[in-house]
């Protein structure tokens, strides 16, 4: 037993060195994950700021330049014409010049004073209706506020009904509070599995798998020799990630560590286990790498970091079942923005620690038949 | 330039080249390099490992810039028009780029294409170049699925889809088995006598140097000798000799004991005697009682007796310290646990791959302390007989025992009684020296002292210590070989598996190799090895010749070279016998394939 | 042995066999390789399904729970809206807590709150809703909180309607158009970004590992002693990729327009010319990453992150360029594929506008030239 465990540690401790020891590979474990944080955590965003928009105002009264500044004042929106005709609204918008058009009627202030409505026209870019939809939305906040204060000032009655709304766990409704967290699992995943797959393939192309073969190491033990390393690299890339999270970007942190490290290293052992299966499978470092895109990509864009797993059909869903990434990004959003517990987090460990379950034990079953 | 000058297929002047290695620091891979060779004429380049040979191959085709001098080939400064060069010259490299995954016909089509060469030229030269290589039934076969040697003969066929101007042939028979070597020799010596090309050929075969017209010997990056190699040759007359040793005594203990005098220059075992060279210089009283029992013979000089003589003076002279201290003895291991009196016993052993039986019920057993020599054609399946023993792959039918037992099925610790040497370097290529040994003694579960003591006898033993924060990967070929083996001997092993370990070496390398393998098999470790070099499997206490995966011959080598045609004009080889061998198995099964 | 002496090198028409030899050559590899078909047709394949079905940023029967404090009718009517509502799947739940736990157990997305005296002030005038949204997914939640005023305001405009009031809108009521896409479907933007994908994939990735291939299996340095030019071997490899990359093109298209119904407004012709200029981008991109590696690790490596990943972040195709900070805007002028998209969105939706293709298509054009450029550069027939 104890020889087991030292031989054991003896290869952790090579893996650990071959890793570690090529500049390239250090870079390529640890600059990209940190980099790709901080892109996805400015660029990937469906927050919107500076919005590009042009404006048709016929009405030029005091009421409406009023309230077209609150829309250059509020920060989302930036003005970057004034058209005099609406003909010239097509061409701005066609140009891409503006995403949006804002066109106030002739009669804005009469039928604002007459007690309403007053018609603002919207005409948005739907090349992209996501960003559309947002910016309109923006804008629906602008006018409600713009009413509320109206009325307030000209003793108008409150509308019949009036909307509170308010976000749980992301106030701000930050895209960046959604992406962040996720990207420990999504990063560390593309890592990890790589990571595994190649190096057992690495040994088998160049040779080095016979001359680890022949020692008394037994397979099982390569294969945890071979998965611990893994499991490590991925735990200080989440590492990286949370601090770039928590110290760079500012966003609290509403669980315990205890709980996320559990569950990323479950997921993280899920995660090398598909590795390794890939591994036992294949002979070529070309074809692990291969493999792992094939899997990776689905994998990805399947997980809900994207879009809503819920817009999925439902045989995408079932898939999204067996996808170790979707129960990461869940348990890192629970835990890290609402603070989940452990028992809380049953539904997403359970699944995990079943992938783990089925593929370790596969991966081990065809590294002996290959062997064979 | 003299209009002669013109003609030569190679002038270097001065030639200079440098590397930059990953560490940071320059070696200089060629150091002022003269050179000239014959047009119509075979040059070949030897020299010990590193010293220069490819690069100055890659030179010659233009692949690499020379730092200084000034390099001409077929008349054109190949630095500054490297690509009129590459239009005349058929290169192929050590390692030659065939595109595994088309087959050898659209290989070949491809440098047809490339070279221009179509319609009638190209039906009549492929028509040659098939008969020539005997390529023919494969035509459809991917690239990937030949044997080694069929891969050089389609990498030559390649090279010779048209008739360069100079061809340049950069090991072009490492790995190659005997039989196949005959044969691309065949084809150079009739390109050469019928179309008059110029060849310059690197090889680590002196036999294959001797029958060139020109020889250079290069070492470390500079031109020792060059001229005809009855020059070289010539500078050891009336100093071989072939010893007889005293009834009893083992030819290959007495070499060992040789090599190691002062006054021996070289000394080899050649049919069950030792060829040896003695010393410009008076023997000592040692050297003499060494020789006391023995009939000394005196024998016609060869070229690798004079190569040898080149190098060992050259060593000499350089060395500022001692000479290379002489392996130390080992001291006697711990009593090993009982071995069986019969080490390996295979029997009515058979793997098959789909339709293709690999190895064919092969039997044979090895005793505990022999050396046993696996031998045969490239594809005869050696390594796949390795791989088994060594519990690698599964058995189709039949049964071996190693130590006592089947290792696939055995406990793995009973992996720790056996070593293991593959045929490519097989450690940690980014891992350093120390590394590497490190993490193999762990694996063998050697721990404290023990391990503090293994590590530092493999270090001393193997004059790796110098190299010890070097990443193996980046160690001179010699030495990747020595920790290869460092790396095997490490726990102790009882048997040793060793596949092709002198492929591509050097013959000082080779022969400091031997020396180990013999004392170990003094110490009661039993060692299977594999080799293509003939003459090496004079070392063997046995040998098995296999083909197609059939045993054809096993014995001493006595008993195999006695198998081989007398010619009268020379006592047969063990070159000989292999051949005469392999090819009466062939004609057989060609016979009953007939019949 | 014969005499086989080869025409002079230079001549065009050796030029011309020597490259249809290495077409042919690249070709028949292309096809016998697992590792180009897989990520050559399988992975464009699994791209378009995976994009057309899979990928939708559309909300749609958002699972809510309506918390009836009031067991009132006018919130009755309320609840009745948003049950009846397409865009929400609606559970009625009489208390907070009980809401709450669904929402922490993500079962539903958001809670639409009527309090205990919400007949009572709507009487009297204004009435509260509370809508409360799972945040997590900030994207998600601000479409719900979309939806749901939309619900609201509907309701409102009913009741005001019944009792023979004009609609309340507000002083001022927005009325929005949304060009290009009415239907506001997100397969719109997310097709033409997944040609930009589908493009880099062939162009960028799959040439990376290709020509570092040869140089890994040592085949460059026996071509580089034969009468080829390096351009010849550059375009031999060039050609055979352009082809497929247009394959790839010609699948998502036909997909697009006829599988996932996007609609085509601009020239077939004008798509297949920009296209080509942003192919011959990513193939000089992704021979220019497998000149300077050599190895194919590497090459994949790197190929992921400076095409793969920008295309995918920083093109503008899934997220707006003008809200990123004005750093990562700079950078994106660096990224052909943020071209390549403007030029897509257009073509696709808005139809032939000039004033978008010509600069667009010009910064592609000028971008595959040094691209080219630089990869011819790059290869030399010499080793390192």
């Amino acid at each position: 037993m104890l020889e087991a465990l030292l031989r054991t540690l003896a290869l952790v401790r090579k893996e650990l060195l071959a890793v570690l020891k090529d500049p390239r590979t250090r870079v390529s474990l640890f600059v990209p994950p940190i980099f790709q944080c901080l892109i996805f955590g400015y660029a990937a965003t469906y927050d919107l700021s500076h919005i590009p928009y042009a404006v048709v105002d016929e009405d030029r009264s005091a009421a409406s330049r009023d309230f077209l500044a609150r829309l250059d004042g509020s920060r989302l929106f930036s003005r970057v014409a004034d058209l005099a005709r609406t003909e010239e609204i097509e061409a701005a918008i066609d140009t891409r010049r503006v995403l949006l058009v804002v066109r106030i009627a002739p009669d804005f202030e009469r039928r604002l004073y007459a007690r309403g409505p007053a018609n603002v026209q919207i005409i948005a870019d739907g090349r992209n209706s996501n960003t559309a939809a947002t910016a309109q939305g923006y804008i629906t906040t602008i006018v409600e506020a713009f009413n509320t204060e109206w009325r307030e000032a000209h003793g108008l009655p409150d509308p019949p009904l009036r909307l509170v709304t308010r976000a749980w766990f992301n106030p701000g409704l930050e895209t960046r509070w959604n992406m962040i967290p996720a990207l420990m699992g999504t990063l560390t995943m593309l890592q990890t599995l790589l990571l595994t797959a190649m190096s057992v393939a690495r040994e088998r192309e160049e040779g080095t798998f016979d001359q680890l073969l022949v020692t008394p190491l037994r397979p099982s033990e390569i294969m945890i020799g071979k998965a611990l390393p893994s499991m490590l690299v991925g735990l200080t890339q989440a590492t990286a990630i949370l601090l770039v999270a928590q110290l760079w970007f500012r966003i609290p942190f509403a669980g315990s560590f205890v709980t996320l490290y559990a569950g990323l290293g479950l997921f993280l052992l899920a995660a090398v286990g598909i590795g390794l299966l890939v591994s036992s499978i294949v002979a070529t470092m070309q074809q692990a790498m291969l493999w792992s895109f094939v899997i990776l990509m689905p994998f990805t864009l399947l997980s809900g970091l994207t879009t809503p797993i819920r817009n999925m059909p439902e045989v995408l869903q079932a898939f999204t079942l067996i996808n170790p990434l979707r129960y990461a990004i869940d348990i890192a959003h629970r835990v890290y923005l609402e603070g989940a517990t452990f028992d809380e987090l049953l539904p997403q460990l359970g699944p995990l620690m079943l992938i783990a379950a089925i593929t370790l034990p596969a991966a081990a079953y065809f590294f002996r038949k290959r062997i064979g | 330039m003299t209009p002669a000058a013109a003609t030569l297929p190679l002038v270097a002047r001065g030639v200079t080249k440098r590397f930059r290695r990953a560490a940071g620091d320059e070696v200089a891979a060629l150091k002022d390099v003269s050179l000239e060779t014959h047009a119509g004429a075979l040059t070949a380049l030897v020299g010990p490992d590193s010293a220069g040979k490819t690069t100055l191959m890659r030179l010659a085709a233009g692949l690499v810039a020379p730092d200084a001098g000034e390099l001409t080939i077929l008349g054109i400064d190949v630095a500054r028009r490297p690509q009129e060069v590459q239009d005349r010259v058929g290169y192929m490299p050590q390692r030659f780029g065939l595109y595994e995954d088309l087959s050898v016909q659209e290989n070949l089509d491809l440098y047809a294409d490339l070279h221009g060469v179509s319609g009638r030229e190209r039906a009549l030269r492929y028509a040659e170049l098939m008969e020539m290589t005997a390529l023919g039934p494969f035509r459809d076969r991917l690239a990937g699925r030949l044997s080694g040697g069929m891969k050089q003969k389609l990498g030559l066929a390649c090279t010779l889809v048209r008739s360069p101007e100079l061809l340049l042939l950069d090991e072009p028979t490492v790995g190659v088995d005997p039989l196949s070597r005959r044969e691309l020799w065949q084809i150079m010596r009739r390109l050469v006598d019928e179309r008059g090309l110029s060849v310059l050929i690197t090889t680590s075969y002196l036999d294959e140097a001797e029958r060139c017209a020109h020889v250079a010997v290069l070492h470390d990056g500079a031109v020792l000798v060059q001229g005809p190699p009855a020059t070289i040759t010539r500078e050891v007359t009336g100093r071989a000799f072939l010893a007889v040793p005293p009834e009893g005594a083992k030819a290959r203990d007495l070499q060992a004991l040789l090599l190691d005098a002062p006054d021996i220059v070289e000394a080899v075992p050649q049919a069950g005697r030792v060829r040896l060279v003695r010393a410009n210089a008076p023997e000592t009283a040692a050297t003499q009682e060494l020789l006391a029992g023995c009939t000394l013979v005196p024998t016609q000089a060869r070229f690798e007796d004079g190569f040898m003589a080149l190098l060992k003076a050259r060593a000499r002279e350089r060395s500022t310290v001692a000479p290379r201290a002489s392996p130390q003895p080992r001291g006697r291991p711990p009593p090993r646990a009982a071995l069986p009196e019969v080490a390996i016993s295979v029997s009515d052993l058979v793997r098959s791959f789909g339709a293709f039986i690999a190895v064919d019920h092969v039997s044979f057993s090895v005793r505990q302390g022999e050396i046993f020599g696996l031998l045969g054609p490239n594809g005869a399946g050696k390594t796949t007989t390795f791989r088994m023993l060594c519990g690698l792959l599964a058995v189709s039918s039949g049964s071996l025992r190693v130590a006592g037992v089947d290792l696939r099925k055995a406990r793995a610790s009973a992996r720790e009684r056996i070593g293991y040497v593959a045929q490519k370097f097989s450690l940690y290529g980014q891992l350093t020296v120390a590394e590497n040994l490190e993490f193999f003694a762990s694996a063998y579960g050697l721990r404290g002292a023990r391990k503090e003591e293994r590590l530092a006898w493999a270090a001393r033993e193997f004059e790796l210590a110098s190299f010890a924060a070097l990443p193996s990967g980046q160690l001179p070929g010699g030495f990747k070989q020595r920790l290869a083996m460092a790396t095997a001997l490490l726990h102790e092993p009882d048997i040793l598996f060793l596949d092709e370990p002198t492929s591509g070496a050097d013959p000082l390398a080779r022969r400091e190799f031997w020396q180990r393998i013999t004392r170990l098999a003094e110490e009661g470790v039993t060692v299977i090895v594999t080799t293509h070099f003939m003459e090496e499997a004079e070392y063997c206490d046995r040998v098995l010749i296999l083909d197609a995966g059939k045993v054809l011959a096993e014995g001493t080598p006595a008993e195999i070279r006695a198998r081989a045609p007398e010619d009268g004009t020379h006592v047969p080889t063990m070159e000989d016998a292999f051949v005469a061998i392999v090819e009466a198995g062939r004609n057989g099964a060609r016979e009953r394939g007939v019949g | 042995m014969s005499e086989v002496r080869p025409e002079p090198g230079g001549r065009l028409g050796a030029k011309l066999r020597r490259l249809d030899a290495l077409i042919r050559k690249e070709s028949r590899q292309l096809f016998r390789d697992p590792s180009s078909i897989a990520i050559g047709i399988v992975m464009p394949v699994m791209l378009v399904l995976l994009f057309g079905f899979g990928l939708s940023l559309d909300v749609k029967n958002v699972p809510v729970a309506v918390v009836l404090e009031d067991p009132s009718p006018g919130a009755r009517r309320i609840a009745a809206g948003f049950t009846l509502s397409p865009y929400f799947d609606a559970r009625l739940v009489a208390s907070m807590p009980q809401a709450r736990n669904l929402m922490l157990r993500r079962e539903i997305d958001g809670i639409i709150r009527l309090r205990p005296d919400f007949a009572r002030q709507h009487a009297q005038g204004t009435a509260e809703v509370q809508i409360l949204v799972h945040g997590t997914d900030a994207n998600t939640a601000r479409l719900i909180q979309g939806y749901a005023r939309g619900a609201i305001a509907q309701f409102a405009a009913r009741t005001a309607a019944e009792r023979g009031e004009r609609a309340e809108a507000g002083p001022v009521a927005i009325v929005s158009r949304l060009w290009f896409n009415e239907a506001n479907d997100s397969r719109y933007f997310l097709v033409p970004g997944l040609i930009v994908l589908v493009i880099t994939l062939i162009g960028a990735f799959l040439t990376a590992l290709v020509m570092a291939r040869e140089w890994e299996r040592g085949t460059l340095e026996t071509l580089f002693v034969t009468p080829v030019r390096a351009d010849e071997i550059l375009l031999g490899k060039t050609i055979p990729y352009f082809l497929l990359g247009m394959t790839g093109l010609v699948l998502c298209v036909t997909a697009g327009k006829y599988l996932f119904e996007v609609p085509l407004r601009g020239s077939l012709l004008v798509l297949v010319l920009v296209s080509m200029l942003y192919l011959l981008v990513t193939l000089g991109l992704g021979l220019l990453i497998s000149s300077v590696t050599k190895s194919q690790f590497v090459a994949s490596q790197i190929a992921l992150l400076v095409s793969f990943l920008p295309a995918m972040m920083l093109s503008g195709f899934l997220f707006d360029l003008n809200s990123m900070p004005t750093a990562i805007y700079l950078i994106t002028f660096l990224v052909p594929a943020r071209y390549y998209v403007a030029l897509l969105q257009t073509l696709f939706l808005a139809g032939d506008v000039w004033s978008v293709i010509l600069p667009n298509a010009a910064v592609l054009a000028v971008a595959a030239v040094v691209f080219l450029l630089l990869a011819r550069a790059a290869t030399q027939k010499r080793l390192a």
